[in-house]
């Protein structure tokens, strides 16, 4: 393909942007970071537009390829390149970084340039994990996109953000060192390539897949994150500013996930068909056990958070019962997920940025100061519980379509959490917004201005276009969806 | 027996420094008044003097000359001129608070020139003996350097504690040298291999000897079971001095290891690489479990080094597995490659530590650098830079020296072991990980503003800034590492 390198200008607009933020240094500028970095976002929004305007859906081969000799001493490559399961991701955390500098325009006050920077930087490095196809390049962006969040986690976080801080990076390094050494041992059976999809092909008997299949587990489990490693996050989502909030929920999360599809299947399948069994019941225990500890939540944010996880269960479900239906399900529940629990985390903020609070019980009545917020809350919160209409529901549903094929104990385990899942986000929605208005700090409330209409309005749209019509998000992944499901069935053995 | 006159002209950077060094005892004996401007830019200029001779005479031949003890080859040239740099850096780091205490007397410079003459031969040696004498002159060097500020006890205690501990390993190296002298007849190391390869040696003092040397070599690097000095010479030295121990003798160290095991004792790689397995996984393990402990900066990175240098042996351990010797380059450069990156970030990391202190202020703990985002954002970064880098974590140069290591480690069948030193760099993410921690997340105690002269400044971040280049594009440095190696072995 000619034209632009439109990947590396995805990844490096962002970063090179962020630096130049960086650059306008003291909050004496503070005006100026905000209105570059959203320039930045915008610019890094807009590279990303022809990724899916010329993006051909008839096939499963990599696209928008780009390939040149980075550290040939090891066969390291910049390899980069896109298929339908990735491709959208890019697009989506593109147009997250432009929500979070909206969200955090007013809201952040001290150190902005280093705010702003550290968003657009790992805007950029978490493009890079999505497009990258040399495993050197895919580990490196991976454990970068760390050094961001910890900053933001820890600079701009709550009360007890240190603990959290850590304890994410610490968690999230741990699994993917051990990665590092199945990256290693990958590269030495591929006789010295790093190429992701020479792996694709590489033989592998069922002891190296097995383990191989553990060391992916433990670094991509971790990030997803699945149970019972799923502890970390809710410490990092309460703690972190809105924005760190959002990129985690929308886009980090999406990235252990994405590397199952990328590493875990095709590279050792026979290891994947064989613990299928075993990740369906982590999936399921996830999906619901995840779902009745949200219900129990009385911060806020910790109950979006666990409500996360129990998505994620869904998610991780939709792959390894290898049909289509539950894969692209799946996917759909991805980016679908990006949206709402983004807008949901949004929505938080802009109640946490009046009373400093994320407890259930400061609330009470919102609706009644807040029309116009009530209004985009419901929809968000109808969306996260997988109301019919919104995006939600479209991944559900295919999910458990898949999984009914699959058995039909599963799908109706899995169908629980339809009903949990209204209920702990339903029950929230009624303790924060209705009812007599709690106290004088709610009745004070101002409604939502019109920068918080517009980032609120926006993910709105996404929410309900997809939920009215996912052809367009679906007819991308069709072709790859197949060919890696039909990767898997094969033996390599 | 007839008398040859050597040929000098490969060791004319050697000479040369030789030369200076007496020319700066002299020139500040007589020019009392400028004495220490004068030995501090004298100094500087014999070492970038030394590397333009030491680049001017560099062919990518082997040359042997003063009877055989004298090598000159790619790899002595590229980590001599990396030492020359190393010292030259420190010295421009260390200056002004050597100043700060009055401790900077031309006597210390030509200290720092002798240290820097003793690495040369240590590096260029072909013989036990040379190799001796350069070790010798290198540590007697460093001894004086750490007593030099004279008033303070725990200076004295500290070099004290070197000094003896110093010389039971340089006694333990020479007991293995004359071991291995005694087995093979030979003090010149392809001696050594020839007659350990026409089996004409005996393998039981042989390989008891062996054993001293690797005891010796490990001392010197600082490795776990012969650490002990590690954690208290660097605490109790001026931080200066610290800065000039934990960089240049490290590389030095690395050339003495691959002159005695691998061009002397190849043909016994499998034995004392099981004894360097040894030593690399009590030095990961302890050094990253006892850094956590720590609450000063200097001893915390004291046993980051000395975990650091257990990486370095992984790499020399993984060069020859059952006989096959088809991985030994890879692993050797990869080794050298991890040296390298370990004292760029080892130079930066201690120059952080000069930069915040002062004139009657000592930073000595971590808490010191709290809330430094706060104060100057920018040596925040590079000190950000510094600890990631050395906890491993891409894109920087730290990455690369650990992921060249493990795989050659991986390569060479040993992935227990690189599971084992991952799990490691994990608790050792934790210490670096607080360090960052107290310079972003927390509230500056001290506010005396940062105060370094330009020079330090500019060098502090191209220090940082290169850990970050060459992060970003590792192909240069390491394809140098190999390319040295493989025109020298």
């Amino acid at each position: 393909m000619t034209g632009l390198p439109f990947l590396s200008l995805a990844i490096w607009v962002p970063i090179l942007g962020g630096l130049l933020v960086l650059a306008t240094g003291s909050d004496r500028n503070a005006p100026l970071a905000r209105f570059l970095a959203m320039l930045v976002a915008i610019a890094g929004f807009l590279v990303t537009l022809p990724l899916y305007s010329q993006f051909d859906a008839s096939t499963s081969a990599m696209q928008f390829v780009e390939i040149l000799p980075w550290i040939p001493r090891f066969n390291i490559n910049y390899h980069l390149g896109v298929d339908g399961i990735s491709v959208l991701f890019i697009l989506l955390n593109a147009f997250i970084t432009i929500m979070v500098v909206i969200a955090g325009w007013q809201v952040i006050r001290e150190k902005v340039a280093q705010y702003m920077a550290a968003f657009l930087i790992m805007s950029g490095l978490m493009n890079g994990i999505f497009s990258a196809l040399d495993a050197v390049l895919f580990y490196t962006f991976f454990e970068a996109s760390l050094i961001p969040l910890y900053l933001v986690i820890g600079i701009w976080g709550g009360a007890n953000r240190v603990y959290a801080a850590i304890k994410f990076f610490l968690y999230t390094l741990l699994g993917s060192l051990l990665m590092l050494i199945a990256l290693l041992y990958l590269f030495m059976e591929a006789g010295g390539s790093f190429n992701i999809l020479d792996w694709h092909q590489l033989p592998l008997g069922m002891g190296p897949q097995t383990l191989i299949f553990w060391a992916f587990l433990i670094a991509f489990a971790v990030k997803v994150p699945m149970w019972p490693v799923h502890t970390w996050l809710p410490d990092a989502h309460v703690e972190a500013p809105t924005g760190g909030s959002v990129v985690l929920a929308a886009i980090a999360l999406k990235l252990g996930a994405y590397g199952f599809l990328r590493f875990s299947l095709p590279i050792v399948p026979d290891a994947a068909q064989a613990m299928a069994p075993m990740m369906i019941t982590l999936s399921l225990i996830a999906v619901v056990y995840i779902g009745f500890v949200a219900l129990v939540q009385t911060d806020m944010k910790k109950l979006v958070a666990y409500s996360s996880i129990s998505h994620m269960g869904f998610v991780t479900l939709g792959f390894f019962m290898f049909n289509t239906i539950g894969l692209e399900g799946a996917l759909v529940q991805m980016i679908s997920h990006g949206f709402v629990s983004g807008a949901m985390f949004l929505c938080i903020g802009v109640l946490y940025d009046r009373m400093h609070s994320r407890n259930i019980a400061d609330y009470g009545g919102v609706v009644k100061v807040m029309p116009k917020f009530a209004a985009f809350f419901m929809l968000f919160a109808m969306a996260n519980a997988g109301l019919p209409g919104t995006s939600g529901f479209v991944g559900e549903f295919m999910v458990v379509l898949g999984a009914v094929q699959f058995n039909f104990w599963v799908a109706f385990a899995a169908a629980i959490t339809l009903i949990l899942g209204a209920a702990y986000t339903l029950w929230m929605y009624k303790r924060v917004m209705f009812g007599v208005v709690g106290n004088s700090h709610v009745a004070q409330l101002n409604d939502i201005d019109g920068r918080e209409f517009a980032f609120l309005g926006v993910l709105a749209l996404c929410v309900l276009a997809m939920g009215l019509y996912p052809y367009p998000f679906t007819e991308v992944m069709h072709a790859s969806v197949n060919e890696l499901l039909r990767h898997v069935a094969v033996s390599k053995l | 027996m007839n008398f040859v006159i050597p040929d000098f002209y490969p060791a004319a950077a050697e000479i040369f420094v030789a030369v200076m060094a007496l020319i700066i005892m002299m020139a500040t004996t007589f020019a009392r008044r400028i004495a220490r401007g004068l030995a501090y830019y004298l100094t500087q200029t014999t070492l970038v003097v030394a590397a333009l001779i030491t680049i001017g005479t560099m062919d990518g031949q082997v040359t042997l000359t003063f009877s055989n003890m004298f090598i000159s080859d790619l790899m002595g040239d590229f980590l001599k001129v990396m030492i020359y740099f190393t010292v030259a850096i420190a010295l421009l780091y260390g200056r002004g608070y050597l100043a700060d205490r009055n401790i900077d007397r031309p006597e210390y410079y030509l200290l720092t020139l002798l240290m820097t003459l003793g690495m040369m031969v240590m590096v260029t040696s072909n013989h036990m003996l040379s190799l001796y004498i350069g070790l010798e002159m290198m540590s007697l060097s460093l001894y004086g350097m750490v007593a030099f500020d004279r008033e303070s006890a725990r200076s004295t205690e500290a070099a004290m504690k070197y000094f003896v501990l110093g010389a039971l390993a340089s006694g333990l190296l020479l007991y293995g040298m004359s071991m291995v002298y005694g087995a093979t007849g030979s003090l010149e190391f392809s001696g050594i291999a020839q007659s350990i390869y026409h089996q004409a040696a005996n393998k039981t003092v042989l390989l008891f000897g062996v054993v001293f040397l690797v005891a010796g070599i490990a001392f010197k690097l600082g490795v776990v079971p012969f650490h002990m000095w590690v954690p208290d010479v660097y605490q109790g030295a001026p931080t200066a001095v610290t800065l000039m121990i934990s960089s240049a003798p490290k590389l030095a160290a690395f050339a003495m290891t691959m002159r005695l095991l691998v061009y002397g004792l190849f043909e016994l790689a499998e034995q004392w690489q099981s004894m360097l397995m040894f030593l690399a996984v009590l030095s990961i393990i302890l050094g990253n479990f006892a850094a956590i402990a720590q609450s000063s900066i200097k001893r915390m990175l004291a046993y980051s080094g000395i975990s650091h240098m257990g990486f370095v042996l992984l790499g020399l351990l993984s060069g020859v597995v059952e006989g096959d010797r088809h991985f030994a380059l890879n692993a050797y450069s990869s080794a050298m490659f991890y040296a390298v990156s370990y004292v760029i970030m080892s130079l930066a990391s201690f120059g952080m530590v000069i930069l915040l202190s002062r004139a009657g202020f000592e930073a000595e703990n971590i808490d010191d650098f709290k809330g430094l985002n706060k104060r100057s954002s920018w040596f925040a970064a590079m000190m950000m830079i510094v600890m990631f880098s050395m906890a491993g974590i891409p894109f920087f140069i730290g990455f690369f020296a650990k992921l060249s290591v493990l795989q050659a480690v991986v390569a060479a069948g040993y992935v227990w072991l690189a599971v084992l030193a991952v799990v490691m760099s994990v608790i050792g993410a934790y210490y670096y990980l607080r360090v960052v921690k107290v310079m972003y997340f927390d509230e500056p105690t001290d506010s005396a503003p940062i105060r370094a002269p330009a020079e330090v400044r500019v060098m502090l971040s191209a220090n940082g800034l290169a850990i970050a280049v060459l992060g970003l594009l590792p192909q240069g440095l390491m394809s140098v590492c190999a390319y040295a190696l493989l025109a020298s072995l």
